[in-house]
């Protein structure tokens, strides 16, 4: 896996990568402004959705038991799963022990973050994707690089290729003289996988959301793939991040408001499913009763995966609140430019910066590198819904890197020697250079850092502040984010004259 | 050691700092968001709601009678050419009173599989709660609405909504009037996907025509 800077070098002379990027973004953030500015307390239900997470994660090991017993009552089986390798083992177990071969999934990150797929096809388990970006990526034999849309990467003429060239290597074909209009791509995509919908007898999925005092899990989703694989199958099993846990049914108010808004700019997504357990009717909790509804088996793994080292961290603890709503991607210059697969991991732009290099240590190139690939602009900070202060933990993470300290390894406390001066210093080093030579990327860098937030005081820190010291850092601009946003309409026109697309 | 013990281990450790705080959680949350927003009357929110579906492409209906529901159900039916429809078991009869012998009924029994509810053409269902603000439908799986698969496989879907009755301004209000531990939908529009360079195409898997009945004097 290359460093950051070397993947979005490479990234930013893709031409189609770049427009397919630019007019994702732009159109999501544009659209995301105007449903916040549908619900006047927005603010309330950030600083709301915040607490409830930060609550949350202090009391986890509290709330995590909570789930178990819930989930327990309500006819469910739960799992817990301290790293990747035994959550892909657990899974691999439960659908071996239904006989089948075949599964199909709803969109996950935590099954990507986990390589199931990968695990499960070595068992001589076949996992079928069935989110249509998704199915888009498995047929294309490709990488996702968006968290919500994860083939923005392709247009609609390299989807028509691949769905006319592979569908019918993995199931119904696509039709004849399939064009390339996205209702047709549609189309073809209800076909090829109604009929794996239809036989499933096992589905994994992932959750948004677990309530705690309920043992209710919540997937939001858009196309129904998620209702087939969550009804459909005679087994369910989920996997679930433990910071996914909120305490109270109540909880859900603030997050079904802030998510969609937030995500795909929708005052609701067209689908939410919520179920408690082997869900039957309210006081049924037996399953081959007449009111029966959905899958007879329902197994919850629950997974660490370097979440409590995570945890464990002072400052880089807040990103466990995220909700996996992507607004910070679309509006993160540097991601716009570089695109989903220069972060190396499933977790791409501003949230992977900060996740993916605590959730597995920052001891590759790829790991020390992330904490760079931001202009710590602020922009992702503004926009998250839970307010997460990702730049704040970027520098965090830039010091670590370069300076070494004590972080938490599988639960145990190591100290990180200083990056001797070599590993750090060149991420550090390519990254600047890469966004020196790309002027946009620096000014909103400049100018965003120094006016709106506290994290002004601080000189570039760690391998940067020896770089600082030797260069002239720009002054700080007379112009606030917010003026200099709308004025250049999101960077897009590099700080010159105001200009809407 | 299980894994259950080394997590929850690991969580204690990683918490060992935080001074140990024990506000009850209804005060350590203070709820300062609005319960709903803007003031309206009734027949201001149904309104409200009539227009939020349309805006995500459900097609609206209104019928101030029990009788007229019925005539409108079985022309919807007729106009879409449905010879068979599903009826969850506890379905007001009179709804389906005005349809023909040559649409069939298709009980929702625990027995029929998928491949069946499949060459089934439309469904017929009542709803739990219907959210004004976003235009949401959330089913709960009580009699007059069958179980989850029957709204989602057949691509038809009418959804008769009492009004004003079963219809509430706010997320937070639906919240409080659902019981968690039903099997739930939230639909909000026909199933959709932006996924191919964001243009919003309407039904993937769910049904791709979602026609909303408000009944009621409203
Ligand atoms: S960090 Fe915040 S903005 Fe980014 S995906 Fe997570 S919740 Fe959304």
């Amino acid at each position: 896996m290359p460093a950051f800077p070397k993947a979005a070098h490479d990234a930013v002379r893709d031409t189609t990568l770049r427009g397919n990027l630019r007019h994702a973004t732009h159109t999501i953030r544009a659209k995301r402004a105007h449903a916040v500015a549908e619900v006047s307390d927005w603010a309330e239900l950030r600083e709301a959705g915040k607490r409830i997470k930060d609550h949350t994660l202090r009391h986890l090991d509290r709330y995590l038991v909570q789930v178990e017993e819930a989930v327990t009552a309500a006819g469910g089986v739960v799992h817990w799963a301290a790293d990747a390798d035994e959550a892909n083992r657990i899974v691999a177990e439960l659908v071996r022990a239904t006989g089948e071969s075949e599964v199909v999934k709803v969109k996950s990150m935590a099954t990507q973050e986990i390589g199931l797929n990968e695990a499960l096809e070595a068992e001589g388990i076949h996992a079928y994707e069935t989110d249509l970006a998704e199915l888009i990526v498995q047929l294309g034999r490709d990488r996702p690089s968006h968290i919500l849309v994860p083939a923005i990467h392709r247009n609609r003429g390299e989807i028509r290729d691949i769905f006319a060239r592979e569908m019918g290597e993995w199931g119904r074909p696509a039709p004849e003289g399939l064009t390339d209009s996205p209702a047709e791509l549609a189309e073809a995509a209800r076909l090829h996988l109604r009929e794996k919908f239809l036989r499933a007898k096992v589905g994994i999925s992932g959750a948004n959301f677990v309530v705690a005092e309920t043992g209710t899990l919540v997937v939001v989703e858009s196309e129904g793939n998620g209702r087939m694989c969550l009804t459909l199958p005679e087994t369910l099993i989920s996997v679930v991040g433990i910071e996914k846990i909120v305490p109270t049914w109540q909880d859900l108010e603030v997050f079904l408001q802030t998510l969609p808004r937030s995500s795909t700019a929708e005052r609701m997504n067209p689908y939410t499913s919520m179920w408690t357990g082997t869900t039957n009717s309210e006081s049924d909790s037996d399953s081959d009763s007449d009111s029966a509804d959905g899958p007879k088996n329902f197994h919850l793994v629950l997974l660490d995966n370097g979440r409590t080292d995570t945890l464990a961290d002072e400052v880089g603890w807040q990103a466990l609140r995220c909700i996996r709503c992507s607004a910070c991607l679309n509006v993160c210059p540097v991601y716009e430019r570089a695109g989903g697969h220069a972060y190396g991991s499933v977790y791409p732009g501003p949230i992977g910066a900060i996740l993916s290099p605590q959730l597995r240590g920052t001891e590759s190139e790829i790991d020390a590198s992330l904490p760079y690939a931001s202009s710590l602009c602020g922009a992702c900070y503004e926009v998250c819904p839970v307010a997460i202060d990702i730049p704040e933990v970027l520098v965090h993470l830039r010091e670590r890197v370069a300076q070494g300290g004590t972080v938490t390894r599988e639960g145990a406390k190591v100290v990180l020697k200083p990056a001797k001066g070599h590993a750090a210093e060149r991420a550090a080093m390519r990254a600047a250079r890469w966004a020196f030579s790309r002027p946009g990327v620096l000014r909103a860098g400049q100018r965003l850092a120094s006016r709106t937030r506290r994290l002004h005081p601080r000189t570039l820190p760690g391998p940067g502040r020896a770089w600082s010291g030797s260069r002239d850092l720009p002054p700080v601009p007379a112009e606030p984010f917010r003026d200099w946003w709308q004025r250049t309409n999101g960077g897009k026109t590099d700080g010159g004259k105001g200009g809407a697309e | 050691m299980s894994s259950r013990d080394v997590i929850l281990g690991r969580v204690r450790r990683a918490l060992a700092d935080v001074p140990p705080d024990e506000t009850p959680y209804e005060r350590a949350l203070p709820r300062t968001y609005l319960r709903e927003h803007g003031e309206r009357s009734v027949a201001q929110t149904v309104e409200l709601l009539a227009e939020n579906l349309a805006d995500y492409r459900a097609v609206v209906h209104r019928c101030a009678t029990v009788p007229e529901l019925s005539a409108l159900i079985a022309g919807l039916l007729a106009g879409r050419g449905a010879r068979s429809v599903l009826v969850p078991p506890g379905l007001d009869e009179a709804w389906l009173a005005g349809t023909g012998a040559d649409v069939t009924r298709v009980a929702d029994r625990a027995e029929s599989t998928a491949a069946e509810l499949d060459r089934v053409d439309s469904v017929v269902t009542g709803c739990a709660v219907a959210i004004a603000e976003t235009g949401t439908l959330v089913l709960d799986g009580s009699p007059d609405q069958g179980r989850r698969r029957i709204t989602l496989i057949p691509d038809h879907h009418i959804c008769v909504v009492r009004v004003p009755d079963q219809v509430v301004g706010s997320v937070p209000q639906a919240v409080e009037r659902l019981a968690p531990r039903r099997p739930l939908t939230w639909i909000s529009g026909p199933s959709a996907t932006s996924d191919i360079e964001l243009d919003r195409v309407e039904g993937v898997h769910g049904p791709r025509t979602l026609e909303v009945v408000l009944l009621g004097g409203v």
